[in-house]
């Protein structure tokens, strides 16, 4: 199939993610001779989210994409859970613009989104090649001309590495330095199958709202990450985020697969949970290290985008990606477009990739949020605080025998003047942020 | 060992298509490398653990391909490769 097409392509996308979706649906949109090479048997079979995508920053690159796009639930409710090892604080924020079209935020599952976006990319014209596994980059005079995959060589203007967090194509172009583990964190999760129904009642929604709840503290015994709680249609996503460095050095050592499992035997959990039954386990490195640690977003002959250029990014409140993906493929789809009408497509020829993410929301974001990673990794905010927090709700809602205690000198108990300086510091620290 | 019971019925949810080949395997010489060690903390599929020689195994089957062990022993441990084409699993929900 591939053979008689074409000899020389456009561009080779390899791997079909958002990234690599969104740069294949662009350029075949302007008439390029695009193929993504996708190892899985289908887009979405390697992918993974937590999963939560936000749409404001990427609605108008896809304009035609987002009416039909199998989404699950729009998030309508923002909840976040402080946990201590016995007790949790939760907050939940209902807002009205969280309600009205177009919906900023969507809960989604990759293994039917990227196989219906394919199929969008494909009648644009793209050429999809599944079951194709890229084992490196086919290198002349110092510029990428194509990969190898599966024994032959295929050629191309340009390649657009888009093939994950690990992303070897990028590596084998020698735009990559040796990841280290610090940088990075691992996400697993079960989608776990509820009745509709029955989730719209236990969450309390409506129709096709949906929450999204973000757990911190006791959930990951204290070491960087947190855990999340989507509601889809029929289905909840329920996982655990963290620091790969955390899971390995920091006290108490456990086994990230037994993290996940007190986390559902909360009791807080577990009855959110009841009855479900889990369709799916999954797991995914994200990375977490930025802007200072992000390599060479491109190179002669070759583009990076998505997770594979380190376009994740952790700032407490949200952990995002997906909009980076979809945009940094869009950006790279663009730089082609230009490569391909000045004839040029070296690394000069292709400079205008960083320009474009650098004048938009991409870079711009990473760049504001360069500190945030080194101001989060403070390990009171996972441990320390959460305990805090809770024992003051326990002092403060206590109706003991005899006389109850003040409020003020309740919480002042808790409260001393070093606690006090303390999270006067962490203030600070947040101030970064 | 509930755990391990646990997690083995969860992995058996997903999809998997057989590899002919290992695509993780540890370098020789590098069984008992403290790096090694760190990946039975670390995977999220539980496929690390130590025998009782002190060495650590792995077993490939119920790899969700994440990269977390690669990450943590770096190329000089282990030999790391995503699975041939259309093998390894295959996320229905993801």
């Amino acid at each position: 199939m591939v053979e008689e097409a074409i000899e020389q392509f456009d561009a080779i996308v390899v791997g079909a993610g958002l990234a690599g979706l969104a740069a294949a649906y662009t350029l075949a949109g302007e008439g390029l001779e695009v193929l993504v090479l996708e190892r899985g048997d289908y887009p979405g079979a390697k992918n993974v989210t937590g999963g939560r995508i936000y749409l404001n920053p990427v609605r108008e690159m896809f304009p035609d994409l987002w009416k039909k796009a199998p989404l699950e639930r729009y998030i309508a409710h923002e909840e976040v859970c402080i946990m201590d090892k016995e007790r949790s604080i939760n907050v939940r924020y209902d807002g009205l613009e969280l309600g009205l079209e177009p919906y900023q935020s969507y809960s989604v599952l990759r293994g039917k989104f990227d196989k219906w976006f394919a199929k969008q990319a494909e009648r644009k014209g793209a050429m999809l090649v599944v079951k194709s596994r890229v084992d490196d980059v086919v290198i002349e005079n110092g510029r990428v001309v194509g990969v190898m995959a599966g024994g032959e060589a295929l050629r191309a203007n340009v390649v657009i590495a888009c093939d994950g967090v690990l992303s070897f194509t990028a590596e084998k172009a020698g735009l990559r330095k040796g990841a280290q583990a610090k940088n990075f964190a691992v996400g697993f999760k079960e989608v776990i199958e509820l009745p509709r129904q029955v989730i719209e009642d236990r969450f309390n929604l409506e129709g096709d709202e949906g929450v999204a709840r973000l757990y911190m503290g006791d959930v990951t015994k204290g070491k960087f990450g947190g855990g999340f709680l989507y509601t889809n249609k029929e289905s909840i996503s329920l996982g655990i985020v963290v620091g790969i460095k955390d899971l390995m050095e920091e006290e108490p050592k456990i086994e990230a697969p037994q993290l996940l499992e007190d986390f559902k035997q909360r009791p807080e959990v577990a009855r959110l949970l009841k009855g479900g039954e889990t369709a799916e386990y999954s797991a995914h490195v994200i990375p977490e290290g930025g802007y200072k640690v992000m390599d060479k977003l491109y190179g002669d002959g070759i583009l990076v985008a998505g997770d594979a250029a380190g376009f994740s990014m952790n700032i407490g409140v949200t952990v995002r990606g997906m909009e980076y993906a979809l945009a940094s493929g869009y950006f790279a789809a663009q730089a082609v477009i230009e490569a391909k009408e000045k004839n040029d497509f070296t690394r000069a020829g292709l400079a205008t990739y960083e320009n474009l993410l650098k004048n938009s929301f991409v870079l711009k974001d990473f760049i504001n949020f360069k500190e945030s990673l080194e101001v989060l990794e403070y390990p009171p905010l996972f441990k320390h605080y959460p305990e805090l927090a809770g024992n003051i709700m326990k002092d403060l809602y206590e109706v003991p025998a005899g006389p109850k205690a003040r409020l003020y000198p309740t919480i002042k108990k808790h409260m001393s003047l070093g606690e006090m300086w303390a999270m006067l510091q962490v203030g600070r620290r947040m101030m970064k942020i | 060992m509930s755990i391990v019971m646990g997690l083995k019925a969860k992995l058996g949810l997903d999809v998997f298509k057989e590899d002919k080949e290992f695509h993780i395997k540890i370098k020789a010489g590098h069984e008992k490398d403290p790096r090694l060690k760190n990946t039975i903390l670390v995977c999220p599929a539980g496929l690390y653990s130590e025998n009782d020689n002190g060495e650590i195994v792995i077993s490939v089957d119920g790899c969700l391909e994440c990269g977390t062990c690669l990450l943590v022993c770096g190329p000089e441990v282990l030999e790391w490769h995503y699975p041939n084409g259309g093998v390894g699993v295959q996320f229905r929900f993801g």
